[in-house]
């Protein structure tokens, strides 16, 4: 197990080196002047003139490439364009509000799509089945800002239980910032309730057609031990890695619901970002994105070796 | 456990069960009874289709809800109408009064679960014993079930264990709980004959031991021969017969008993194998083949599947290749048609050697060695017409069409099939009549070798003969040279002139079949004649 660990960890150093090249390589991609893009359409020769020199442009590549890489590994992912702050202070920023938006909608995700879907493929044909489908359908086609909006105005104008906007970080006391939390949360699971249920539905129905289930039976198991321990659990491996997808899409690009609830994420700051064409925070977004990736790979390939002694070999 | 005199385990009176609207016919199972006494293994006999197994599920009330139904009769569980019992009862009955074993030793364990676990969970189920006395439990079952280093045993996998010793934890799961009447679905099929001797073995003493009754569903008469007490022979539905063992075997009434005996085949081989003398169509020299495993970051296990093989097979006559699961008799085959590369060695093929030949100088030789393999549901591909997969491998080699064609109607004849047959597709067809497909689409090359890798193991034994008797005759017709791989003794005697033993990847014994079954030289055959189901009985 050590072992497995160990090759793991040392196979996400090569996919975090391309896309460290990548991204460096970013700036340099673009048809023109780095410096000349950045600086805008307005700009004077001296802003380029300027920007060049801070962002080291005037180094050939492969020593502008050594010190860029240098100051990442310690940590510093240089200084942003627009707030002339750094770009790793502004992440920094940025994370909490995000890693407790995801954490949230996946919890909530989870803790009700999985029951429901394992209900799903039990009354797999029946009435219970197709109502859960069909609303699964509908809260896939329904766009999550309509939700939001939604929510806003039942829960926070009309019945004024929970507050419209805005984020309280968790130092303010838990009370403020789960109460801020709820209806985002509410609202970005909608959709992801609707993928994992549909994903623990066929997953479970497909266990639910082994030799193992009718042994199970033969032994007087009852229905619900039948279903937990012998059909959800061999069915969790696909489940677990769309969750995993599930929760790399949610850290990478919530905008929208960022915006709709006014909370101030790592979603809006990349769209900003690229807006203001603020490479430094670009390039450091990117990174922060692919380790994240890469780390929720990670986590769901050992769950994988949790869930199925077949795959520790 | 003890049943009131008198009194059967199970008596099942009448049962019918009705498959979908749309099946074949209205019923799976119609007006069958019979009874199951205590200490008794009564044997189900039947071919597949004949509502053998759809009456063992209907006992324990496990048939595939929605698909079929119990619609009339009555099962009585010592007394008590199960068919009237509420599912909570039945769920209680259930593992604690009658257990059951299952066909696929492979998949009928969950794989996420230790093996311990699944046992215990009898226990836990019917809320019997504290944890640590189900432990313990759990441990002497293994062990009663001859499970070597049972402490060890109870943490492990599924996956980890081989097909005999799942099997074991079943049996000990199915007796945990000392049900008045167990029901086995074909336990053995799936094992090797030296397996399916000792856990039979196992089965007939904790049977003996516990006085349960046993209803034993198989299709293989060898079987029965070894361990029923009395016998009930389906077929499409309805009993057509039952009685004592003895004179269900020796004296069938029903005539669909009587051909269902006639199609065993006799571990007596034929009398007029004479040595052939014959020029050798396919040689192989000293043949091995290994297979590496492993990956970038792993160092992996090899495994030698087949080691230094010699063997030559002459022209119009059929050499058995005979061993179990993983002697490498298929990996010997593949090497043999050139599906896979041996390690070292030569294959010769009328004095060539085509061992080592690059795919390119290979073509020639393809032609002459053909194969035909063990699953006909799989072998062909199921969108192409019949006459498509005739047709492909001669217009390959530049044969005109029309020409292609005409020698598919006539192969075609020639294995008992019709014209007719040309247009459809293989699901349009039975087990037996795709083997037949099969066996033509591997003459329409006019090879001179033909491999048949188990190509009977799938079928009804009376399809069995029916294709053994279609092989011995193209075998004849077209002087073929024929390599046949088989794991079934029985069939081994009937088609081949001479046998080869295998055992871990190396021929053991070779000789006439007379010689080898008769007089068995290597400790090897000798066992495994010895576990042939159903020795001096049939």
């Amino acid at each position: 197990m050590t072992g497995f660990l160990l090759q793991r960890l040392l196979a996400t150093i090569p996919v975090m080196a391309v896309v460290a090249v990548v991204v460096f390589l970013l700036l340099h991609l673009g048809p023109g002047d780095p410096a000349a893009v950045i600086a805008g359409d307005y700009a004077t020769p001296e802003d380029i003139e300027r920007i060049r020199d801070r962002l080291g442009l005037n180094e050939p590549l492969h020593v502008q490439f050594l010190t860029w890489i240098g100051q990442v590994l310690t940590g510093d992912l240089g200084i942003s364009i627009f707030s002339n702050l750094p770009v790793a202070q502004l992440i920094a920023q940025r994370v909490e509000p995000t890693l407790a938006l995801s954490l949230g909608t996946l919890l909530v995700t989870v803790v009700v799509a999985v029951p429901l879907g394992v209900a799903a493929a039990w009354r797999a044909g029946a009435w219970l089945d197709r109502c859960l489908m069909g609303g699964a359908a509908l809260a896939f086609a329904v766009p999550v800002f309509v939700i939001g909006y939604i929510l806003i105005y039942v829960f926070a104008i009309k019945l004024g239980w929970l507050p419209v906007q805005g984020y309280r970080p968790l130092a303010d006391g838990a009370g403020p910032f789960l109460r801020h939390l709820v209806l985002p949360v509410v609202a970005l699971s909608f959709v992801f309730i609707a993928l994992i249920a549909r994903v623990t539905r066929a997953s479970v129905l497909e266990v639910l057609g082994e030799d193992y289930i009718r042994t199970a039976r033969a032994k007087g198991v009852t229905t619900f031990r039948l279903l937990r321990r012998h059909a959800l659990r061999p069915a969790l491996v696909p489940v677990v890695t769309v969750i995993g997808i599930a929760f790399a899409l949610l850290v990478g690009g919530v905008v929208v619901t960022e915006s709709v609830f006014n909370i101030p994420g790592l979603g809006r700051l990349t769209v900003d970002s690229v807006l203001r064409r603020d490479y430094p925070v670009i390039q450091g977004l990117i990174l922060v994105f692919s380790a994240a990736y890469v780390i929720t790979n990670l986590v769901v390939d050992l769950l994988y070796s949790v869930l199925d002694p077949r795959i520790r070999g | 456990m003890t049943a009131a005199p008198g009194r059967p385990v199970l008596a099942i009176r009448d049962l019918t069960v009705a498959l979908p609207v749309d099946a074949e016919r209205a019923h799976a199972v119609e007006g069958v009874s019979f009874d199951v006494e205590a200490g008794e293994i009564v044997c189900l006999v039947g071919e597949s289709g004949s509502g053998k197994s759809v009456t063992a599920q209907a006992v324990l009330g496990l048939l595939p809800p929605g698909q079929l139904r119990v619609t009339g009769g009555a099962i009585e569980l010592e007394g008590e109408d199960l068919r009237a019992a509420p599912a909570a009862r039945l769920r209680s009955l259930r593992g604690r009064a009658m257990a059951m074993i299952f066909q696929e030793p492979m998949t009928a364990l969950n794989p996420v679960l230790t093996v311990g676990e699944q046992v215990r969970e009898v226990f836990e189920t019917h809320g019997l014993l504290s944890p640590a006395e189900r432990r313990e439990r759990v441990i002497e079952l293994f062990r009663s079930v001859q499970l070597p280093e049972p402490e060890r045993l109870v943490n492990t996998y599924p996956h980890q264990l081989s097909g005999g010793q799942r099997q074991r934890v079943m049996i000990a799961m199915a007796f945990a709980l000392e049900p008045a009447l167990l029901v086995a679905d074909e336990p053995t099929t799936a094992l090797d004959v030296t397996t399916q001797a000792r856990i039979l073995e196992i089965m007939r003493t904790i049977q003996r031991a516990r006085g349960s009754a046993v209803l034993f569903i198989t299709h293989d008469f060898g079987v029965v021969a070894d361990i029923a007490d009395r016998v009930v022979v389906m077929r499409t539905g309805k009993v057509v017969e039952q009685g004592p063992r003895d004179e269900i075997l020796k004296n069938p009434q029903h005539p669909y008993t009587r051909m269902l005996l006639e199609a065993v085949p006799s571990l007596d081989p034929d009398a007029d194998d004479g040595a052939s003398a014959s020029a050798a169509a396919l040689e192989v020299r000293n043949l091995s083949k290994t297979f590496a495993g492993g990956g970038w970051f792993r160092r992996g296990r090899t495994v030698e599947a087949v080691r230094d093989v010699s063997l030559v097979v002459r022209k119009g006559e059929t050499l058995a290749v005979v061993g179990e699961s993983g002697s490498g008799k298929s990996t010997l085959a593949r090497c043999a048609v050139r599906l896979t590369r041996a390690s070292s060695g030569e294959v010769l093929l009328a004095g060539e050697d085509i061992a080592q030949l690059e795919t390119g100088a290979l073509r020639p030789y393809r032609r002459r060695i053909q194969m035909v393999f063990q699953d006909p549901f799989r072998s062909l591909n199921p969108r192409r017409t019949v006459a498509a997969a005739l047709v492909e491998g001669p217009v390959n080699y530049g044969v005109p069409r029309p020409e292609a064609l005409a020698r598919a109607k006539r192969l075609l004849g020639l294995v008992g099939l019709g014209d007719d047959a040309l247009g459809r597709y293989p699901h349009q067809f039975s087990g037996g009549q795709r083997q037949r497909i099969c066996i033509a689409r591997a003459l329409a090359l006019e090879p001179d070798v033909l491999i048949a890798d188990e190509p009977v193991s799938a079928l009804d034994v009376s399809v069995q003969a029916q294709v053994l008797d279609l092989l011995a005759d193209v075998r004849e017709r077209f002087e073929l040279a024929m390599l046949f791989i088989t794991h079934d003794l029985r069939v081994a005697a009937q088609v081949a002139d001479r046998v080869a033993v295998m055992s871990k990847g190396e021929i053991v014994e070779t000789g006439p079949v007379a010689d080898v079954f008769g007089n068995p030289q290597h400790p090897y055959s000798r066992a495994l004649l010895a576990a042939a189901p159903g020795r001096g009985r049939l």
